[in-house]
């Protein structure tokens, strides 16, 4: 019988059904960072449970870490103890940290692709909802909460329903100035936030087979804003090439046999799905969200169609039928899960090289990781975005959320390569977000206002040293 | 306040009862429940004095601002409830303010997932029945209302409605395994085989 993919890994890690009903699923890779695992960790010594798999628990500090001064102590005393707390956890329970000062430190969805952690077959969990993102490597990955995180350091296991499988087809070509970001806007524009409930998608389709791993990433990454728990591509050359040769990926000869096993959970081209969407990629234009949530988005040159959310547009400050295109924004924040990775970076840098942030713009450039922010300064990124007038920062969630002192003030708006604009998201209670491409942020920047950036790329060198296999694969501290 | 049930050990959730808070608004998202500032801790103590701080803050005349709800146990909500972060700080703050239940017309899985865990059940009722709810409770606050997994059914004053919660999810507090860890961690044999069957963990 065909499978999809979701369900052979799912099988494989099905240990039995419990008296509830529910299946008890074996956790590959458990992924923790400071903010959801404190409480777990109280948990756990309550109970007098120890972690029964330590060396398939990886954590790291993106929260709250802050990108300024990283000095110990850190001058935010919070940041302090709570990486203070994680620092201890792992000590006592053997578990492998990537602290604030380690040169593998980054953003948990980052570092874990970007170390070869990641691998296609796996099921991840990660006290965070963009745990989503693995699935670019062909892993079941989803976000949980921290009684959970408890459980898994407890059990290696979790407690779950089995999900639905959509499979979401984008085939067609990207046209230049259009990204993965741009495809899973339209994606959740289209099926909105809550079509995904109960669902994994599975994304495929010429455009989607195009992607290199870092762009996949994105789209997996916000699959959680439309409603699906887990998002995936089934794995491929592309993702193979992407893996040889990173730390933790198998080496040499058991690479090779590794990637019989990754071709085998691919779904099977027979399989049947719950659920089927096309879209065509020719269609999708430069996107940008105008609203409190990720499915309130429009092309850059359309009015707002939106049915009467008075609440959006009360707190947006738009009126139905507006465009977001010339509105004035105050930051620009490049950074995040989402479009935080050296491509992400590469491309906003091609379009700021030789222009100047506008005088009225705060803009900051956040790598997701250390590994990130060396490729980065290794290829003079840094420099293009500091003699712009960006701040180019260390590595973390940063403006994303908001959780360290990197926040919107007042009524702000931001241009932001992250993926949510809730009401308060970026840590001033009436703060705006716009949500776009990196290389949509750098082009508002540049003309402080939201613009197409289309036409700021016409007679822009193409990306150098742009290698669709291996793009990310940035060096590593050891 | 009510202490987390999961603090005082799980036994079975068959019913809960008490007036209720309506709240309306469809994909009210886990950041406006509990904002990032406040997870700037290492225990959950103390959050349920922050839920919806930034909306309170923007309008007196929010529903947790309103003392005729002060003493409410069962969150009434509209569509998409707790969608956006993972945060189990959200549903945390809900039980220590005292809430024991949630009907609305849907949830986000995560966040049901995390209520679950702490004996706070979801259910799901239709939308012009969560309607008639809030409608009734904001007309007559006092108005006891029971909500009960055995029967699948809330009533409020003459007013009865189904509601449902996912079959296992309901096997689970009836019996009052709502709260997995022991389960999962029983057998734990067979869990050792699973892990030693992956090719990831048993070598290439």
């Amino acid at each position: 019988m065909p499978e999809t993919l979701f369900q052979k890994v799912w099988n494989a890690h099905t240990v039995r059904t419990l008296p509830s009903g529910q299946t008890q699923l074996f956790v590959g890779l458990h992924l923790i960072h400071e903010v959801t695992s404190p409480q777990a960790f109280d948990m756990l010594r309550q109970h007098g449970w120890s972690v029964r798999f330590p060396e398939r628990t990886f954590a790291t500090v993106d929260h709250i870490v802050p990108t300024t001064r990283r000095t110990r102590p850190f001058f935010d005393l919070m940041a302090e103890e709570m990486t203070g707390a994680l620092e201890r956890n792992c000590r006592q329970y053997g578990i492998s940290l990537y602290s604030a000062e380690d040169a593998n430190q980054g953003i948990v969805h980052v570092i874990g692709p970007e170390l070869g952690i990641t691998q296609p077959g796996m099921t991840i969990a990660c006290g965070d909802s963009h745990t989503s993102t693995h699935g670019a490597l062909g892993a079941i990955a989803f976000g949980i909460g921290t009684s959970q995180v408890r459980d898994v350091l407890a059990s290696q296991c979790l407690a779950l329903d089995p999900l639905k499988v959509r499979r979401i087809d984008v085939d067609g070509r990207l046209a230049p100035g259009v990204y993965a970001k741009d495809v899973i806007l339209t994606i959740i524009r289209k099926l909105g936030v809550h079509g995904g409930v109960g669902y994994a998608y599975e994304y495929g389709g010429s455009a989607i087979d195009a992607m290199s791993v870092e762009e996949r990433m994105t789209v997996c990454n916000m699959s959680i804003e439309g409603g699906a728990r887990a998002g995936y591509v089934n794995p491929d050359d592309t993702t193979f090439a992407f893996l040889r040769g990173r730390r933790f990926a198998p080496p040499d000869d058991a690479f090779d046999r590794a990637v019989r096993w990754w071709r085998q959970i691919a779904t099977d081209p027979a399989a049947s799905y719950h659920d089927r969407v096309a879209l065509r990629a020719d269609d999708i234009g430069p996107t940008v969200t105008w609203g409190i949530n990720p499915s309130q988005s429009v092309g850059i040159h359309e009015p707002i169609d939106a049915p009467a959310d008075d609440e959006a547009f009360a707190f947006m400050g738009f009126a139905p039928g507006a465009r977001v295109e010339g509105t004035p924004i105050d930051v620009a924040f490049i950074g995040s899960c989402t479009n935080g990775r050296i491509s992400d970076l590469e491309e906003a840098a091609r379009l700021v090289r030789g222009r100047r942030v506008s005088p009225r713009v705060k803009a900051l450039v956040v790598p997701g990781s250390q590994a990130v922010s060396r490729e980065a300064e290794r290829r003079g990124l840094h420099q293009t975005f500091i003699d712009a007038g960006f701040e180019w920062r260390g590595a973390g969630c940063s403006m994303c959320l908001g959780m360290n002192t990197d926040r919107l003030e007042g009524r702000q708006i931001c241009a932001s390569s992250s993926n949510r604009n809730f009401k308060g998201r970026q840590g001033s209670p009436t703060g705006r977000t716009l949500l776009m491409s990196p290389a949509m942020v750098a082009a508002a920047a540049i003309a402080g206002e939201v613009v197409d950036v289309r036409p700021m790329l016409a007679g822009v060198p193409a990306r150098s040293g742009a290698d669709p296999a291996g793009a990310g694969k940035v060096s590593h501290g050891r | 306040m009510a202490a987390d049930r999961s603090e005082t050990g799980a036994g079975a959730v068959v019913r809960a009862a008490g007036t209720g808070l309506p709240l309306r608004g469809h994909d009210i998202d886990t950041d406006r429940i509990m904002p990032a500032r406040f997870l700037r801790a290492v225990s959950f103590e103390g959050l349920e004095g922050h839920l919806f701080e930034d909306d309170r803050g923007a309008d007196p005349a929010h529903p947790f601002n309103d003392p005729r709800y002060a003493r409410a146990t069962i969150l009434v909500v509209n569509a998409n409830f707790g969608c956006g972060s993972s945060r189990e700080h959200a549903p945390q703050g809900l039980v220590r303010r005292g809430f024991t239940a949630l009907i609305g017309e849907s949830f986000s899985e995560i966040f049901a997932g995390n209520s679950a865990m702490l004996g706070m059940p979801c259910f799901v009722a239709s939308a012009s029945d969560v309607n008639r709810l809030q409608a009734l409770i904001e007309a007559s606050p006092e108005t006891p209302i029971e909500a009960r997994v055995d029967a699948g059914t809330a009533v409020a004053g003459a007013l009865a409605i189904p509601i449902a919660l996912p079959p296992a999810v309901r096997d689970a507090f009836l019996s009052g395994q709502w709260n997995p860890t022991a389960m999962l961690l029983d057998r734990y044999d067979e869990v050792r085989a699973v892990a030693a069957r992956l090719p990831y963990i048993a070598g290439y």
